[in-house]
């Protein structure tokens, strides 16, 4: 019987109200009286030596209030890296300079050059047009082995070269990953490209910079994942503004996965000209500009092996990987291709050795950083992908090859060789589900059956682990972070018993404001009615570090379960004062204090009341009130995995693949939301799908974006994309947080890719192309026929 | 600038227009009505949908000078004169069709004029008519369940409790 409140209740989102009615309130809502608009003049060429800006023109016309270049920051600081990497060689990466506008050279089409400040946003983009840029074409580089090789055009002309770094993990097994490879029975090689994609949240960015003169105090409203994390960042490492003067407000967003982390120019800039003008500074993202400033996503290019033993056995795995960077380091980038990648790579198996070496690249390209999944999708793709073939080539069943190797339900917590230790999972239970849902037994007759309609139909699994809740600040700490990744909560409770929740993460599609609700609720036996959850603005939330990574729950959840628990303490001694009780006796049910066999009770507002109005009080031994707050910094990572199965019809004719149905059987630990959970499985797996048969940002050899609208860059549409079937009754609960939870946010993004391929290919195997093995993605009609077509 | 009048949700509006001001940010800037939403430049996403003299359109197509004197409901007239939600909206909460909000606004106005024009698509036709109105969040799993529940059709799958 499913339940209608609480934890495991499909309640239904409270936020929806305002979105539904045109009541939400995004970053680009909010109009400041002052205001004066930003437009920012970006470079159209890769990469260039700026000879000369002049500004006098555009500075004299209409509405113009100031123009600013890179000259007018003197002084203060660039855009911050947050994740330093050593080398496998123990050195640390090397971290160009990022000026808020670009400084003597521009390095990517979109780098901002100049800001233009006027009255309307139309004047600036006017006056923009009047600026006369001296830029002298330099040769770009835009691939990444192109980059690297022995005189390459530099990207930055004070690093010694164009690598970022060379990484190797873990650098002590690698003589041994090389003896195994060298007595293995079966070595499967499979070099491929995971692309560059575009997130595209349908909210574009949005910053407005506010400055109060007569306090010093400045507030940047922003389309951010985590105002604290952007605060921090901003405050003290860019402007030096100290926190006390630096209100960083993220209110509703429309969407973030992932490229809405990062601390943006945009952002920097907006707060400083404020200051400057004393008046508000309002920018708004075109998409157009979206698609040449937002930090992009994936863009590995990698060979990956696998040796087995005679019995097909997983012995070693090794892989070598390049991971674009872009121009310059955005704020997490570098942590995406090695700990959030590597880590990854013994997937659900007991692969007893491996080996990843990753070179990350600068090019005269947009910055990549993480999206929905960073690192993991990768990881998951590579290794999937490979299994596969394997299978293929030692004639066994894909998911025999895979069951055989599968880390068994008895063997957790297992630590793997590549860093993490496991808690829980049951990986064969999800395997076992995704096979029953998708009805995999009747899959033989499906196919006949489109073969006599002249398709090839096709069946691919993939099985993925995760890394999710991100992290043991100790742990990142040593892994070269420069942030702790705790989270917080801070719950008010209020004289007449209702609660206002101010919480460190951030909901941007999530549904915070509901579930979060349910948790507080359920532990106090309230209504969730009572309790409201605030979140996205540092002036009234504690130090927290935002919402990625599928961390909210896990992270923020826990924090949340953990002031609710010191409040519910302290309540529980009211109670017992009030009930002349002891407190060992008091028990709190269905929002009663109960002396324990006693027909005694206090309901939960009579001690809320008793907190603020302490007349009969224990004042000598407790101050009154009842507000607390927490901080939750994870033991350890948690890990969602599942089994996702992809049933796809190829037509020989065109190489058009057509998706007939996609099953997710995910272990999410416990659930608090069904309904919201299976809503972030599908967004989830459209996204995969969309890497996997629309999506690919392309640039030419000159680097300029091709795909730079949603008329070139293939977004998924309704018609493109099927229903899903998704499960999440395999539970295993996480062993290390309250709640028992593990994350749900990335996982259709990470699944989803290798099993649509895996799909593909498995067509086009039975349809007698045997010789196609791989295909890159996106698995367009055009690639698909020329693999079929190719001799 | 030029006035223009609108009549925009019954009411009668008046705001300030340059030659090139369309019609999605008369709307937003002019007219304060920031439920419409923009995003995108090139008249893909569909999130700026309103309905001008009873045709859905997308606000960024059009100029806002050249539609003086046009009918026009945005997003905040949807609701019923009670200020609850409408059937279409009612079903989107119910079947979890939004995530972020931000595309919903012009899903729910092409959602309207679909049901107005056939009011009892099959999954296909919703799917079909909904090609020019993206979302990030969703999948359209959902999206396409509400519409089908909007209108009156069994949209399968669960449903939301209160």
């Amino acid at each position: 019987m499913p339940k209608d409140g609480g934890i495991g209740a499909s309640t239904k989102r409270r936020e929806d109200v305002r979105f539904l009615t045109g009541n939400g309130r995004y970053t680009d809502d909010i109009n400041l009286r002052g205001q004066a608009h930003a437009y920012f003049l970006r470079s159209q060429v890769a990469h260039g030596k700026i000879n000369g800006i002049d500004t006098a023109a555009a500075e004299a016309m209409d509405g113009v209030i100031r123009v600013f270049t890179a000259k007018d920051f003197e002084g203060v600081g660039g855009m911050p890296c947050g994740w330093q990497i050593t080398d496998k060689h123990g050195q640390p990466m090397q971290e160009p300079k990022h000026p808020i506008l670009a400084e003597g050279k521009v390095r990517h089409v979109g780098d901002p050059v100049a800001v233009v400040i006027a009255e309307t946003l139309e004047q600036a983009r006017d006056a923009a047009e009047a600026i006369e840029l001296d830029i002298e074409d330099l040769p770009a580089v835009v691939d990444m082995k192109a980059a690297l090789a022995e005189g390459a055009p530099k990207v930055h002309d004070d690093l010694t070269s164009n690598l970022c770094y060379d990484w190797g993990f873990v650098e002590e097994n690698k003589a041994a990953v090389e003896d195994a490879f060298a007595k293995a029975a079966h070595v499967t090689t499979l070099e491929l490209v995971n692309q560059r994609l575009v997130a595209n949240p349908m909210e574009p960015r949005v910053a407005v910079g506010d400055y109060d003169p007569w306090n010093d105090n400045s507030t940047l409203y922003t389309t951010s994942q985590n105002p604290h994390v952007i605060r921090l960042l901003m405050g003290a490492f860019v402007l030096g503004i100290p926190e006390h003067k630096l209100r960083v407000v993220a209110p509703d967003v429309g969407g973030g996965f992932g490229t809405k982390i990062f601390h943006y120019a945009e952002e920097a800039f907006c707060t400083f000209a404020a200051r400057q003008l004393k008046r508000p500074v309002k920018w708004t993202s075109s998409r157009s500009e979206a698609f040449i400033s937002d930090a992009h996503g994936r863009d590995h290019v990698t060979k990956i092996q696998l040796a087995l033993d005679d019995a097909n056995n997983f012995t070693a795995i090794r892989t070598e990987t390049y991971a674009n960077m872009g121009a310059y380091l955005s704020t997490f980038a570098p942590s995406v291709p090695t700990w959030l990648h590597g880590t990854l790579m013994a997937g659900n198996y007991r692969t007893p050795l491996i080996y990843v070496n990753v070179k990350a690249v600068f090019t005269n390209t947009v910055p990549v950083d993480a999206y929905r999944g960073a690192g993991r999708p990768e990881a998951t793709f590579q290794l999937e992908r490979v299994i596969d073939k394997a299978a293929r080539e030692l004639g066994v069943d894909p998911v025999e090859l895979r069951r055989q190797n599968f880390i068994k339900a008895d063997q957790f917590p297992y630590a793997t060789p590549v860093a993490v230790e496991y808690d829980t999972g049951n990986y064969d239970a999800t395997m076992d589900k995704m096979l029953e849902i998708s009805d995999y037994a009747g899959f033989a007759a499906r196919a006949e059956e489109s073969k006599k309609r002249g398709k090839l139909r096709g069946f691919g699994i993939a099985h993925y682990i995760e890394a999710c809740g991100i992290a043991p600040s100790n742990l990142v700490g040593q892994l070269g972070a420069r942030a702790g990744l705790y989270e917080s909560a801070t719950v008010r409770v209020n004289a007449t018993g209702s609660i206002s929740i101010y919480t460190g993460s951030h909901s941007h599609g999530q549904g915070h404001e509901t579930t979060f609700a349910q948790v507080v609720a359920e532990m106090i036996g309230i209504d969730a009615g009572q309790v409201e959850i605030n979140h996205g603005d540092t002036a009234n939330t504690p130090m927290g570090m935002g919402t990625y990574g599928s961390r909210s729950l896990a992270v923020g959840g826990s924090a949340l379960v953990k002031a609710t628990n010191k409040v519910i303490n302290k309540a529980k001694k009211i109670a017992a004062h009030l009930l002349e009780a002891s407190e060992a006796d008091i028990e709190l049910a269905d929002g009663k204090f109960t002396v324990a066999g006693t027909d005694k009770s206090v309901d939960w507002a009579g001690v809320t009341l008793a907190a603020y109005v302490p007349h009969n009080y224990p004042l000598e031994s407790m101050e009154p009130g009842l507000e607390e707050t927490a901080f939750y910094d994870p033991s350890n990572f948690t890990y969602p995995s599942g089994a996702y199965g992809c049933e796809v019809e190829v037509d020989p004719e065109t190489g058009e693949v057509e998706i007939l149905a996609f099953t997710a059987a995910d272990d999410f630990g416990n659930v608090v939301n069904p309904m919201i959970v299976e809503g972030q499985v599908h967004g989830g797996i459209a996204q995969g799908i969309g890497q996997a048969l629309l999506e690919r940002c392309v640039y030419d050899e000159d680097g300029q974006l091709v795909s730079g609208s949603y008329m070139d860059y293939a977004m998924p549409r309704a018609d493109d994309l099927p229903n899903y079937t998704v499960d999440h009754s395999c539970v295993t609960p996480c062993t290390h947080n309250p709640l028992g939870v593990k994350g749900c946010g990335e996982a259709g993004a990470i699944g989803s890719p290798p099993a649509v391929i895996n799909a593909v290919i498995d067509a086009l195997q039975r349809g007698g192309h045997s010789h196609v093995t791989h295909i890159d993605m996106p698995a367009s009609p055009s690639r698909v026929w020329a693999a079929m077509n190719a001799q | 600038m030029t006035k223009v009048t609108l009549t925009v949700n019954g009411r009668s509006m008046s705001g300030q227009a340059e030659g090139r001001t369309l019609l999605s940010s008369f709307l937003r800037e002019e007219l304060g009505l920031t439920g419409t939403h923009v995003g995108c430049d090139t008249s893909q996403c569909g999130a700026c949908v309103v309905h001008m003299d009873g045709q859905a359109v997308k606000s960024c197509t059009v100029l806002a000078q050249d539609v003086d004197g046009a009918s026009v409901t945005t997003i905040e007239g949807m609701a019923n004169a009670d200020g609850s939600l409408g059937t279409i909206q009612q079903a989107f909460q119910d079947h979890h069709g939004l995530q972020c909000g931000f595309c919903t606004p012009g899903m729910v106005m092409a959602s309207a004029a679909l049901l107005a024009e056939n009011p009892k698509p099959t999954e296909a036709e919703v799917r079909h008519y909904l090609e020019g109105n993206i979302c990030r969040c969703t999948g359209y799993h959902n999206i396409v369940k509400a519409v089908m529940a909007a209108s009156g059709q069994d949209a399968g799958g669960a449903v939301a409790a209160e």
